[in-house]
């Protein structure tokens, strides 16, 4: 009975659908978020992504399915009521207060004296790092602390969840990855549910628990971020997160085993894992992350198999080269990622090279999907 | 020819440019607005001693007639009651109209609210204000009104000729003036903040409260600043509706200057008005500055 609690999600969606007029904006969303999960909703703009984070904060109605928090119904709840809080995209940060007043905001109605407040106001500032700004004016804070004072407001009413509608956004690289890690570190300590809305692949790998990929309204895929990127269960799936190099190939069955034809590679044996939206038979793309191929130098033997291929273009990134490299008989160049390795030189378009592969590290899709 | 050809050079610079852009209206505003306000500002020390004779001697006699008179005492305090209620009933029901604009109409719509505010702009202000005469006369639109569906028996005399009539007149003339500033100051919002209130869990009103109205309150203050200043000195208005017991600060100094030939009491009082409604005016202009949270602007 205790296992079955501590299994119950906090956030259970159940066939949530959404319209706006003719424009179906969620279709039939499933998705279970546990209590302390690090959740991150990823997809290109338009996706759905962000108004399926308002419907979770009670911004958006939706026409059919159910939102349930802490086995509560969310229907009619509005967004005052509920136990979410949420860090505004443009930080939302009252211009007419000060910072100590905005983290304060929304602690009004706690059953707490005024000093308590103060005092779990400038706690909430020094947990993001923001101690003593408590009395500056709202419009002298740069955009990485604005997003500061938006999450203090937030966390200082302990929600059961916290909301970010992609947070990151409009802050520079630099500060972009320090956040991350700030939130992070955050996230483990306060121990509350963070659903993170964002369209950057990247951080939604680095950050998180586990990831639902939308497209056009829909959950693509949900998983932990390995298995996102390893075995994403849709070409556009594989796309999306990080590079993934496609070639068509044939599929066809041989007794109890699968060959698959790969253009420029040659023949290889693939197993039904390798599948995730099931064997292929006939037509067929494989795909292949860039750091599962390697150039082969002088000397070097491929540990698995090997193909011939033409250098067709450089990108050099200091700690790490990238080749676009051209098998024989393909039109469209493959991309390889190599590590910078002292007293190793970077190759020029148009060499020749070996390209070593494995066949365990491809993913084989149906054609269209 | 050195000095005309320097001339000539300096009006190509941008500054000259700007200079002769701004020439028309500086000069204008100079002529037309500074020296008649030094000029009356003169006059309020003179006495004047005949049509057109002045004595130049300064004297601070007609300071203290206007201050101690309780005729000019009671005009003036009648004066700033009028257009204080004025203020207060145009802002008040402004608001929620330009609320209503800013939050409730759809974006493309609101340019054509906004337009059909400013109609009562077509007509002349002299207009409107004989149409109020209409609506509110012994014979007028509403005693017959009210009279055909029998709810009175006698034409009600006091909405008209009175200062009931005057503020009514005023305030329907200032309203969009009101309005503008106002749905301005909403616009300006960032709609997020109110969504970000509710979020951390205040209701629709306490963050109407909390939020909307201090971040209102510097379209509020324009609208007070653009009601009050003017409708304080209106003349018109009063002379065409206000009956005896509806006159105000201005018609009194008109009558100073053309029927009883005391140019320099009506400047006097002229100058008073001035001065009174500045030190309103600033207050306001602090306090409003105040509401909207300025104050903390300054810490950095």
């Amino acid at each position: 009975m205790a296992d079955m609690t501590a299994d119950k999600p906090l956030i259970s969606l159940q066939n949530v659908n959404k319209h706006y007029g003719d424009y179906h904006a969620l279709r039939g969303i499933n998705l279970d978020i546990r209590q302390g999960e690090f959740f991150s909703l990823l997809g290109p703009s338009g996706c759905g992504k962000t108004t399926l984070l308002r419907t979770i904060a009670g911004f958006e109605d939706y026409d059919t399915g159910s939102v349930m928090i802490s086995d509560r119904d969310m229907r009619g709840v509005p967004a005052n009521k509920r136990p979410t809080n949420m860090v505004f995209q443009s930080y939302a940060i009252f211009p007419h207060l000060s910072v100590i007043e905005n983290v304060a905001f929304g602690l009004r109605k706690a059953s707490m004296s005024k000093s308590e407040k103060m005092r779990a106001a400038e706690a909430a500032l020094e947990m993001v790092g923001l101690k003593g700004y408590g009395h500056r004016a709202a419009h002298a804070l740069s955009g990485g602390q604005r997003q500061r004072v938006a999450l203090a407001r937030a966390l200082v009413l302990k929600p059961k969840v916290l909301l970010l509608d992609e947070p990151l956004s409009a802050l520079d690289r630099k500060m972009r990855e320090q956040m991350q890690v700030e939130l992070i570190k955050l996230q483990r300590e306060v121990g509350i549910t963070f659903i993170l809305v964002t369209h950057d692949q990247e951080e939604a790998l680095v950050m998180s628990d586990r990831i639902a990929v939308m497209f056009e309204g829909e959950i693509a895929q949900c998983d932990d971020p390995e298995v996102l990127y390893r075995k994403p269960n849709s070409k556009r799936v594989a796309d999306f997160i990080g590079v993934m190099n496609f070639l068509p190939a044939t599929v066809r069955k041989e007794g109890e085993t699968y060959l698959a034809e790969i253009a420029g590679l040659g023949e290889t044996e693939i197993t039904e894992a390798q599948c995730p939206g099931g064997v292929p038979v006939g037509e067929a793309t494989v795909g292949f992350r860039p750091e599962t191929l390697t150039l082969l130098y002088e000397g070097q033997s491929a540990t698995h198999r090997e193909a011939p291929a033409v250098v067709d273009e450089v990108v050099y990134y200091g700690d790490m080269t990238y080749y676009d490299v051209r098998f024989e008989g393909v039109e469209k160049p493959v991309r390889i990622s190599m590590r910078n390795i002292f007293g190793r030189d970077v190759l020029g378009v148009g060499t020749q090279v070996r390209v070593s592969w494995s066949p365990g590290a491809l993913v084989v899709f149906d054609q269209s999907a | 020819m050195a000095a005309s050809g320097r001339i000539r050079r300096f009006f190509r610079t941008e500054q000259g440019i700007g200079m002769l852009l701004v020439s028309p209206t500086a000069l204008y505003a100079l002529l037309l607005l500074a020296v008649p306000l030094i000029a009356i500002f003169v006059i309020s020390f003179w006495t004047q001693t005949g049509v057109r004779d002045f004595d130049t001697a300064f004297t601070l006699a007609n300071y203290k007639e206007a201050l101690t008179d309780p005729l000019y005492r009671q005009l003036m305090l009648r004066s700033l009651m009028v257009s204080g209620l004025v203020t207060l009933i145009t802002v008040v029901l402004a608001f929620p109209i330009a609320y209503f604009v800013s939050f409730g109409v759809k974006p493309e719509h609101k340019s054509l609210w906004i337009f059909l505010i400013t109609i009562p702009f077509w007509t002349s202000y002299l207009i409107r204000v004989f149409l109020w005469k209409v609506i509110l006369g012994y014979n007028g639109v509403l005693n017959s009104g009210l009279q055909a569906v029998g709810i009175i028996e006698e034409p009600l005399s006091f909405i008209l000729y009175n200062v009931n009539a005057v503020i009514i007149t005023l305030a329907h003339a200032y309203a969009p003036f009101a309005i503008l500033p106002i749905f301005v100051a909403l616009e300006k919002i960032d709609r997020s903040l109110l969504e970000a209130s509710r979020d951390l869990g205040e209701s629709r009103t306490m963050t109407f409260l909390r939020v909307t109205l201090p971040l209102a309150a510097p379209g509020v203050v324009a609208a007070v600043l653009i009601v009050f200043i003017p409708t304080i000195g209106d003349y018109v208005t009063p002379r065409l509706v206000g009956g005896p017991g509806g006159l105000m600060i201005a018609n009194m100094i008109q009558t100073q200057f053309l029927r009883l030939n005391n140019a320099p009491l009506g400047a006097t009082l002229a100058v008073l008005a001035m001065l009174i409604v500045a030190v309103i005016a600033i207050a306001f202009l602090i306090l409003g500055n105040r509401a909207a949270g300025g104050k903390k602007g300054a810490r950095k």
